[in-house]
């Protein structure tokens, strides 16, 4: 019965897009925490995600659990080959989710909270985006376990995509501001999505165009038929993401250039699928082999069809709550 | 490398970050119920008195809250890093019960936080309470998810092992409802109360030694009493059930706590005691015949197990456990006792006119917090050496890293959690010293509220 394995991979594959698209940009302010002008702004760029980080955040708990669940094999190889960069990333999670609660608390060490904030941000984002890059460059397995040596995850391509992932969530980051904020804060939002943008698709495009080269495997996918078909559209869609944002940066469009950004990373999601497809750990075990027994799969997914279309229901209305601007000066009561 | 070693330093890591991690969701699932009973009473009653309590406690609330998002985390991402062959294994079983956790507890919890904390203004009070009831329910979901996980690796049922060496679901009834997960998950609910209960009693008690006409502090202490005359006994009684389920399932775990090496019938209580697992012998045993087969069996002349039962390489460490146990028991009792004595009182109306019950109360504040460590280290030291009771060793479990990776990693975790939580620590503390009642102790909301104009309107206060 592979379908199901189908199924699920394809729902842990949207758990980690949805955690992208939302933790990414509450990640991208803490990214742009530093360079915000004063400490009013920065008051207002956390109370616009204040509301809602504690949820994006729960996406990545999903993607880590329901792999533990429904490829318990893919988990138990991955985890240990990226044993360093899983281990930062979790650290500086932590720096940075205190920070929304310990920053409010302390007059004189605010300062420390705001570095703790930034810092965990940044070296989140590099972590994952290290991660993204370390599975795709493929991992080394012998005997259901990870066969590699502690650094294997550092090579240039991996530092490289993890640039890559800081410059877009500094991009979702200083879209979301423009979405979310007025005024001057607005205004130097503008002005950070314009480099972020620009740094972004610059990085993406180098990473796409060296992705290929990386295994033969890959460079099969992009460049014969028939999955040609279906990759040529990636890059021209990618395009057009990127004209939107110019256009909605032009003229001052509030959520044109969110949208486009947040369309980018799907998209880049999608190139992604199409190199690694039918593969869970490139280069060795594919989906199926990675999958758990049949009765877990339906087991999951009988929960997962009821909760997640509620779980996502209630998000959206939490959105709703919070929707429209803030102001500075005002925070949430 | 020496592999031995990398498997002590990553349950050293475990033992370590999941210690930390315990102390918040047994202070969140306790508070976030208070919280919901707080708000609904303020509903019910409409006296103001009510949601001043509220808001000092979201407070808190959304601190410890914060950081056991953080600290689950890590929790979650270190099955896969230390413990790989464990998950591999165990992940068709497990992976399940905890992605259920993910999908009925932790995003109920998550999605409705923020109109809890934020939304006051946002949103009408039915909807602000149905929020606050969310949340309460989504802390309880995580309490049966997580212990149906540790209580499957106590006592494993309806599996079945597969080609891969893989445990593989036979029966999800049984396993989600093992055999110990009521007993564990009532205890832990229990404690978790209580816990609670003793943190506010503590605050309350702090603030009326300062001003016994203080409302706020007096509801406080009046509703934590009430929690531990009532509640504590029902948790001897609870863990009085569950050691017998232990003893059904796991009798070597009881022989630890008991401290009896020896198979024997009549076998006596020992009160204290050093068990040497050497000398396979506890040393100045302080003992009354007889009564250790009557709790443990019901019966004057019931056998019980001694460890010499078992082979040496699977006995847990008894000198650990005997001691964990003593302490989680006699917190316990001590917080019955302080029920019975605001009980007292309160029948003669002098529930908030003795200084020395409250000062009691003060000094048991921590009480609920020790005895949930001391609880757990009894359950966990004593199921090893297995990670799945009965099938798989901890020493098969780990992932083969090398010692200076976990090792690394674990002086990470320990600087970055005594740096992180200590301050967090700090922070609760000193909204728990704010008199309640007072502007700095509730007019803010929890979380982003620019700290500037309160300090200043303190100030101004003092120059009116």
């Amino acid at each position: 019965m592979p379908e199901l394995a189908y199924v699920w991979a394809c729902l842990i594959a949207l758990s980690v897009l949805l955690y992208v698209a939302l933790d990414g940009f509450d990640l991208g302010i803490g990214i742009l925490f530093p360079m915000l002008k004063d400490d009013a702004r920065r008051d207002v760029a956390m109370n616009s995600v204040a509301p809602v980080w504690d949820g994006n955040e729960t996406w990545l708990v999903l993607g880590g659990g329901g792999l533990f669940a429904v490829f318990p094999l893919a988990y138990a190889v991955i985890m240990p080959a990226l044993y360093i960069p899983v281990i930062v990333m979790l650290v500086a999670l932590i720096f940075r989710g205190v920070a929304f609660e310990f920053r409010w608390k302390s007059e004189r060490r605010r300062w420390l909270w705001d570095a703790s904030f930034f810092g965990g941000s940044l070296v989140a984002a590099l972590a994952q985006g290290v991660t993204l890059g370390a599975l795709v460059q493929g991992i080394a397995v012998e005997n259901r376990a990870y066969a590699g040596g502690p650094f294997d995850w550092l090579t240039p391509f991996s530092l490289f995509t993890g640039a890559a992932l800081i410059a877009g969530y500094a991009l979702l980051g200083a879209t979301w501001l423009i979405m979310k904020t007025e005024g001057g804060l607005r205004r130097q939002a503008t002005d950070f999505a314009w480099a972020a943008g620009v740094t972004t698709y610059v990085l993406v495009g180098a990473v796409s165009l060296w992705t290929p080269f990386l295994d033969p495997l890959y460079f099969q996918r992009w460049f014969s038929t028939p999955v040609i078909w279906f990759a040529w559209p990636v890059p021209l869609l990618v395009a057009a993401t990127a004209a939107i944002m110019v256009r909605g940066l032009l003229r001052g469009g509030d959520r044109a250039p969110f949208l486009a950004a947040q369309g980018l990373f799907a998209l880049c999601f999608v190139g992604l699928g199409i190199s690694f497809w039918p593969m869970m750990i490139p280069p060795e075990i594919t989906i199926v082999e990675a999958a758990a027994p049949r009765s877990t799969l339906i087991f999951m997914l009988v929960g997962a069809g009821i909760l997640l279309p509620i779980i996502l229901a209630y998000t959206v209305h939490a959105y709703w709550v919070f929707r429209g601007k803030v102001r500075e000066g005002e925070g949430y009561h | 490398m020496d592999q031995s070693l990398a498997v002590d330093l990553a349950r050293a890591q475990f033992a370590f970050t999941v210690a930390f991690h315990i102390v918040f969701p047994a202070i969140t699932i306790g508070l976030a119920s208070y919280l919901a009973v707080l708000e609904a009473l303020w509903l019910w009653t409409g006296r103001d008195i009510y949601l001043r309590v509220f808001r000092f406690w979201l407070k808190i609330f959304a601190l410890s809250f914060g950081m056991g998002v953080v600290s689950g985390i890590v929790m979650s991402y270190q099955f896969g890093t230390n413990w790989s062959v464990f998950s591999d294994r165990t992940g068709p079983i497990l992976g399940p019960l905890m992605g259920y956790e993910v999908l009925s507890a932790f995003f109920l919890e998550a999605g409705f936080l923020g109109i809890m904390l934020f939304g006051m203004k946002r949103v009408g009070k039915r909807l602000h309470f149905t929020a606050t009831l969310m949340v309460a329910f989504g802390t309880f979901f995580s309490a049966f998810w997580i212990l149906s996980v540790n209580s499957w690796m106590q006592t494993p049922a309806g599996y079945a092992i597969n080609a891969a060496g893989q445990f593989v679901p036979d029966d999800w009834w049984d396993i989600v409802f093992n055999p110990s997960f009521p007993y564990r998950l009532v205890h832990m609910v229990l404690a978790a109360y209580l816990t609670t209960a003793f943190i506010v009693g503590a605050v309350g008690a702090f603030h009326l030694l300062r001003d016994r006409a203080n409302e706020a502090a007096r509801v406080m202490f009046s509703m934590a009493m009430w929690m531990a005359a009532l509640v504590a006994p029902a948790q001897i009684l609870a863990g009085d059930l569950h050691g017998l389920n232990t003893l059904e399932h796991q009798p070597a775990k009881v022989a630890a706590m008991e401290g009896h090496f020896e198979t024997q019938r009549g076998a006596p209580l020992i009160l204290f005691g050093w068990p040497d697992m050497a000398a396979e012998e506890t040393r100045y045993a302080i003992e009354i015949p007889k009564l250790g087969s009557l709790i443990l069996t019901h019966e004057w002349e019931g056998e019980v197990q001694g460890l010499k039962a078992f082979p040496p390489g699977d006995r847990p460490n008894a000198t650990i456990v005997f001691w964990s146990f003593r302490i989680m028991v006699a917190l316990g009792a001590a917080m019955a006792l302080l029920g019975f004595w605001s009980l007292w009182l309160r029948w003669r109306r002098r529930l908030f006119d003795s200084g020395w019950l409250l000062r009691a109360g003060v000094v048991m504040g921590p009480s609920g917090i020790v005895a949930v460590l001391a609880g757990w280290v009894t359950t966990e030291v004593g199921r090893q050496p297995w990670t799945v009771y009965g099938l798989l060793r901890t020493s098969q479990s780990a992932s083969e890293i090398d010692a200076g990776t976990v090792g690394t990693s674990l002086a990470v975790f320990v600087v970055t959690y005594f740096a992180v939580f200590g301050a967090g620590a700090v922070y609760i503390l000193r909204l728990m010293a704010a008199t309640p009642g007072t502007p700095e102790a509730e007019e803010a909301e929890p979380g982003p509220t620019r700290a500037a104009p309160s300090e200043s309107a303190m100030k101004e206060g003092r120059h009116a």
